[in-house]
């Protein structure tokens, strides 16, 4: 196999897996929205290039707002958690909850009164937060489930490492030369289709090939 | 308990034949260390107590009053300014921990070292350089419900750590309860604190199974939070300052404790220890 042959196999791979690391990612949080009972649960990518936590997938309230948004890496409970690599449990905040994130809060229309926020460590790296947004308060949090929380914080850490992982991989591909970009997309759109379509599609290529030689 | 005789210089590197009666030490070591002899009667008067965290809330209710607060910047070129802080506490943590360590030894001097701030790029810088300062102040107790995974920051903190070992700087910090390496957690010269369930402020167990050496309380407890609000919550780092605030209160009436001493009259009044023979 030549390189550009390899890099086409490549970048098929990265271009398609993308989106299929998101929906790890978003599938990671709706357990752990659903095994807490909570509310609502969302996890922060660390963005190294502008130092910053961008919520990239979110389960439960909020879902429709927050993607996207950014806060600053080291203010509030995230980014505390993010800075110092320690999980912390905070329930029914009394009088002013004034806690870190509240602007966001306010501007998604939802403003919790307790959250967990665990960090997602790869290797040496952290590389986000796992949040569980307003768990029922009756139930006393206990150290197994603090424990539970450090479970899917591995899961969501690998799930949100493979993704930063394709986009690095996507954009090394993007910024190559702009032929092999082009070979790139065409071989994701290939590997995306089916039936007669993807027929017609490898015709085409081996006739394109052939021409080539 | 452990200060030498006057006019007599103290051996560094060797004892040589015939100088042991310069090591001679008084000692007022009880038969049997307990809980009242440990810290009866002590409000943790005269401990000056380093929260480095987040930042602290100075007029909070339940914080009573920092003496004096800092926060640590990291500039372009990575060097280390320790600024007055005008902040405050920049999301609740310090606030909660100060609060805790106050409860326990309502009359220790509080301070605050806020290490936050500076982004995520320069935190370990900041936690380092933070601490670095905070043991050439001499503060006695040094609370650090933090820790970083970073092993490029692993030697530089433990030589920090045994420094403030040898200064008579005792660091209390939490333990991971992820199974991941961080530090300074896991040096020898630190106390380091995971949490138990107990809702006994002063309940607190030795572990013979370390790294982790002590479990203090840190599940569900009420905590002080921004705005003079409270909180309920948990994690290691609200067991870490439960033993702050002890050992404030031990150091408030033994001062003369070396951390090591500390160390093993923390060992002998635990709860699993002490009870034994009760």
């Amino acid at each position: 196999m030549t390189d550009d042959q390899l890099k086409a196999a490549v970048a098929a791979g990265v271009l398609a897996s993308e989106g299929a690391h998101r929906r790890l990612l978003q599938a990671t949080v709706e357990v752990a929205r659903g095994i807490f009972s909570a509310r609502a649960s969302s996890v922060f990518l660390y963005d190294e290039t502008t130092d910053e936590l961008v919520f990239e997938a979110v389960a439960g309230e909020g879902s429709e707002t927050l993607i996207g948004q950014r806060i600053p890496s080291s203010t509030g409970i995230a980014g505390w958690v993010l800075v110092t690599r320690q999980p912390i449990v905070l329930e029914d905040v009394t009088q002013d909850p004034r806690w870190g994130g509240q602007e966001i809060a306010e501007r998604s229309g939802y403003i919790p009164k307790g959250l967990m926020a665990v960090p997602l460590l790869h290797e040496e790296d952290a590389v986000g937060v796992l949040n569980v947004l307003d768990r029922p308060q009756e139930a006393r949090f206990s150290l197994e489930e603090m424990e539970l929380l450090g479970l899917f914080a591995n899961q969501a850490a690998i799930a949100l490492d493979l993704l930063r992982r394709a986009r690095r991989a996507k954009a090394v591909l993007e910024d190559g030369d702009s032929d092999t970009a082009a070979l790139a997309r065409l071989a994701a759109q290939l590997d995306s289709l089916e039936g007669p379509r993807r027929t017609a599609g490898l015709e085409l290529l081996n006739a394109l090939e052939a021409l080539f030689k | 308990m452990s200060e030498p005789a006057p006019g007599r210089p103290l051996p560094a590197w060797s004892l040589p034949a015939g100088t042991a009666e310069s090591l001679e030490l008084p000692t007022e070591w009880p038969g049997r260390v307990t809980r009242e002899w440990a810290w009866g009667g002590s409000t943790g008067k005269g401990v000056r107590v380093c929260i480095l965290d987040s930042g602290v809330e100075q007029d909070h209710p339940l914080v009573g009053g920092v003496e004096g607060a800092v926060a640590v910047e990291v500039g372009e070129n990575d060097e280390v300014n320790v600024v007055e802080d005008t902040e405050g506490d920049l999301c609740g943590h310090g606030t909660a921990c100060a609060g805790i360590v106050r409860s326990i030894a309502p009359e220790c001097s509080l301070y605050s070292v806020r290490v936050l701030g500076a982004g995520f790029t320069g935190s370990g810088t900041a936690l380092l350089g933070g601490l670095r300062w905070a043991v050439e102040q001499g503060f006695q107790v040094i609370n650090m419900s933090l820790s970083t995974t970073k092993s490029q920051f692993a030697g530089m903190l433990h030589e920090v750590a045994d420094a403030a070992y040898f200064r008579r700087t005792v660091l209390v910090a939490s333990a991971h309860n992820m199974p991941v390496e961080s530090y300074p957690w896991r040096f020898s010269s630190v106390i380091s604190v995971g949490s138990h369930e107990e809702t006994e402020a002063l309940t607190y167990f030795y572990n013979p199974n370390p790294p982790v050496e002590f479990f203090a309380r840190g599940v569900d407890v009420e905590v002080a939070w921004l705005g003079g609000a409270k909180a309920r919550s948990t994690g290691n780092s609200f067991a870490t300052p439960h033993m702050s605030g002890i050992c404030a209160l031990v150091l408030g009436k033994h001062p003369e404790l070396t951390p090591f001493q500390l160390k093993s009259t923390l060992y002998l009044t635990a709860s699993n220890v002490e009870d034994l023979d009760d």
